[in-house]
């Protein structure tokens, strides 16, 4: 099977936003009025020549785009296969992808005359990068944060409230990414009104997927270039980790109707057969969570499960509609690395490279590097590495 | 037969509102909980609205997610939703409807869901987060008439949405109170009423007003605007607080008493 001639991204999402059977808006009736007005905004500014002149400018000399990719020369020596090209998005403005997004949604949110924003984070990544923004555009700003996450990325808590934004602790389930995405849906409800919710992710209700990665698709455009110039063709494979799946959606989706193959990195926890893990799209099956349909982690009955990973970024037991689109055509592969490969992965890439990569993006670099073993020697692989890793000491530090 | 359309007519009659009583199925465990119920319905709800407890219930607030953690813990789910309502039914013929998000009815089986429900004697369901735009996959199968989709209005939603909301609509519409989650403070009679005029502009179906009711003077309140008041999270909050006192069952059926007393 051709797997270019199978997946058409432009036919998705269709009007509801539905990828095939997947996505759509399941929320509250509260919600749906703002959702639709969402659209609209979206639909309408996001296309104009001076959002998107006010957007790219805001790429190029805020957060520092374009950011460059670079050759993992010294890991590719190490491996001794597949040459290693990374996509440093842990260079831009407070250090990983998500940026791009809140620019983007921030912006969205000043065209609508919107003054409040809220934010759900699970590393912190996109709450310092939503708490930024409404910073440089002189919102209200107030981030959800699991209080397990709190304490494991305690340096991005301290960020966002020098940023001025009010961090919210969620104490419900296990206090991470899922519990804090359910509290800012439910403070939603109650500020609907004046309020733009910012999601992280391309996941959540129409038009979030969509928008994510219209706004993340950035990514991929650079990097088609950018690997042109420097080897003079097309990767021969695309490696990005996934948790709700944006970087991972950024990356690929300029590459969608090209012949590479392309692999999702999820989270394996301390394995999928212990069950404690976030391997949504490798072990899930098919429900509702968090406003759309896809793959989610979850018991016979429909309850959800809690998801297990040693990176906050990815421990969310569900995925972007997008994704689960993208799996059952088999356009993508996704796999899973588990705690101990991705602080492997996260020690090489230190050592051998110079660079401290966020353990989210450790484990897009694990399974790149076990790809590279297996390819020859004049394929290219080209990894989406999404942030930076300083977040991460805490937890590293005691593990190396 | 509709249970629900003949519970409203009979009210109609009576000159009286319907006080609609919603409790999580399973809290604080399986058996005190029909015992609860039986309790409810002895001491006059009109309508029954039994929740079927999710792991992550986004639209309600801490009151309610806690009685759905508790219901949990006894690993209720939709299948033990059905028997439960499949014995109350033996004792009462007010109508019945599953309070649920979609989740659990998805896993359970959208295809299987319809019929046990009815079988188990239910009339209806409320998925709290299932709008219109998605809800064909669900009901499309079904025969009219016989099992409603209850639908919900919220105050955020602007009257050419009514309008095809109340197209599809069947049984009685819920009116949601207020921006919120369930249980929030402070309800606005006045907003309430604004929405019940736009929505009576546009309906003939009944009414029946949530979220935030939760003393005997905002039933009476609520109870002059709308055709049913819902009670939820009070009854949650008392059942919560008393816990593990031997008149927990007696308290909620004098509770009842009292919030249907000023629904007359």
């Amino acid at each position: 099977m051709n797997p270019v001639n199978s997946y058409q991204s432009d036919m998705y999402p269709d009007a509801n936003g539905h990828f095939g059977p997947y996505g759509g808006r399941y929320v509250a009736e509260t919600l749906m009025p703002a959702l639709i007005e969402l659209e609209k905004a979206y639909t309408a500014h996001v296309p104009e020549p001076q959002f998107q002149k006010e957007f790219k400018l805001l790429l190029k000399n805020y957060t520092g785009r374009p950011t460059p990719i670079f050759f993992a020369q010294r890991l590719t020596t190490a491996l001794g296969g597949a040459s290693i090209y990374l996509k440093r998005e842990d260079l831009t403005h407070t250090g990983a992808h998500k940026i791009n997004n809140t620019v983007g949604q921030t912006l969205l949110a000043k065209w609508m005359g919107k003054k409040k924003i809220i934010a759900e984070t699970g590393a912190g990544q996109h709450g310092v990068a939503t708490a930024t923004t409404a910073a440089l555009f002189g919102m209200a700003c107030k981030i959800f944060m699991g209080v397990e996450d709190i304490v494991r990325q305690a340096p991005n808590v301290k960020r966002m409230e020098l940023l001025g934004a009010e961090v919210v602790p969620v104490e419900s389930g296990t206090g991470t990414l899922k519990d804090a995405m359910n509290e800012a849906l439910r403070y939603w409800v109650s500020a609907v009104r004046d309020t733009f919710y910012v999601i992280g992710s391309v996941a959540g209700p129409h038009p979030y997927p969509v928008m994510v990665r219209e706004f993340q698709k950035i990514i991929g455009k650079e990097a088609r270039v950018q690997i042109m110039e420097a080897s003079g063709r097309l990767p021969d494979l695309l490696v990005a980790c996934v948790g709700g799946g944006s970087n991972a959606m950024g990356l690929f989706h300029a590459f969608m109707n090209d012949p590479i193959d392309m692999l999702g990195v999820e989270a394996a926890g301390e394995g999928i057969t212990t069950g404690k893990h976030a391997a949504t799209l490798c072990a899930g099956s098919v429900g509702v969570l968090h406003g759309s349909k896809s793959y989610v982690l979850q018991d016979e009955y429909g309850q959800i499960n809690e998801a297990h990973s040693i990176s906050a970024g990815l421990d969310y037991p569900g995925v972007g509609p997008e994704h689960s689109l993208l799996k059952d055509f088999k356009r993508i592969q996704y796999v899973a690395i588990d705690d101990y490969q991705t602080l492997d992965a996260f020690s090489s890439l230190c050592r051998l490279e110079g660079i401290i990569p966020a353990l989210e993006s450790a484990h897009a670099v694990a399974a790149a590097m076990i790809e590279a073993k297996k390819r020859p020697k004049d394929d290219i692989i080209l990894v989406n590495l999404s942030g930076r890793g300083d977040k991460d000491l805490g937890i590293v530090g005691p593990l190396l | 037969m509709n249970r629900i359309n003949d519970a409203f007519t009979q009210l109609k009659q009576t000159k009286e509102t319907a006080l609609v009583g919603f409790v999580t199925a399973g809290d604080p465990d399986i058996n005190t909980s029909l015992k609860i119920i039986t309790a409810m319905c002895e001491n006059g709800i009109d309508i029954l609205e039994l929740g079927v407890p999710f792991s992550d219930p986004t639209a309600d607030g801490p009151v309610i997610q806690r009685s759905s953690a508790r219901a949990l813990q006894h690993n209720v789910s939709l299948k033990t939703v059905l028997e439960m309502i499949r014995e109350i039914r033996t004792t009462t013929s007010i109508p019945i409807i599953i309070f649920s998000y979609y989740n659990p009815i998805l896993a359970y089986g959208i295809d299987a869901f319809y019929p046990d429900a009815v079988d188990a004697g239910a009339d209806g369901v409320l998925v709290v987060d299932l709008p219109m735009e998605e809800a064909g996959e669900l009901t499309s199968q079904w025969p009219e008439n016989e099992f409603s989709l209850i639908n919900l209005v919220a105050p955020t939603t602007p009257k050419d949405r009514m309008d095809k909301i109340v197209k599809s609509a069947s049984g009685f519409l819920y009116l949601v109170s207020k921006t919120g989650v369930t249980g929030s403070d402070g309800l606005d009679t006045t907003e309430v009423k604004t929405q019940m005029d736009i929505l009576r502009s546009v309906t003939d179906l009944p009414v029946c007003v949530g979220f935030g009711i939760s003393t005997v003077e905002d039933v009476a309140a609520v109870a002059s605007l709308a055709d049913g008041v819902v009670i939820g999270s009070a009854f949650e909050r008392l059942i919560e607080k008393n816990i593990d006192s031997p008149d927990l069952v007696q308290m909620v059926g004098l509770v009842t008493a009292e919030y249907k007393h000023a629904t007359k």
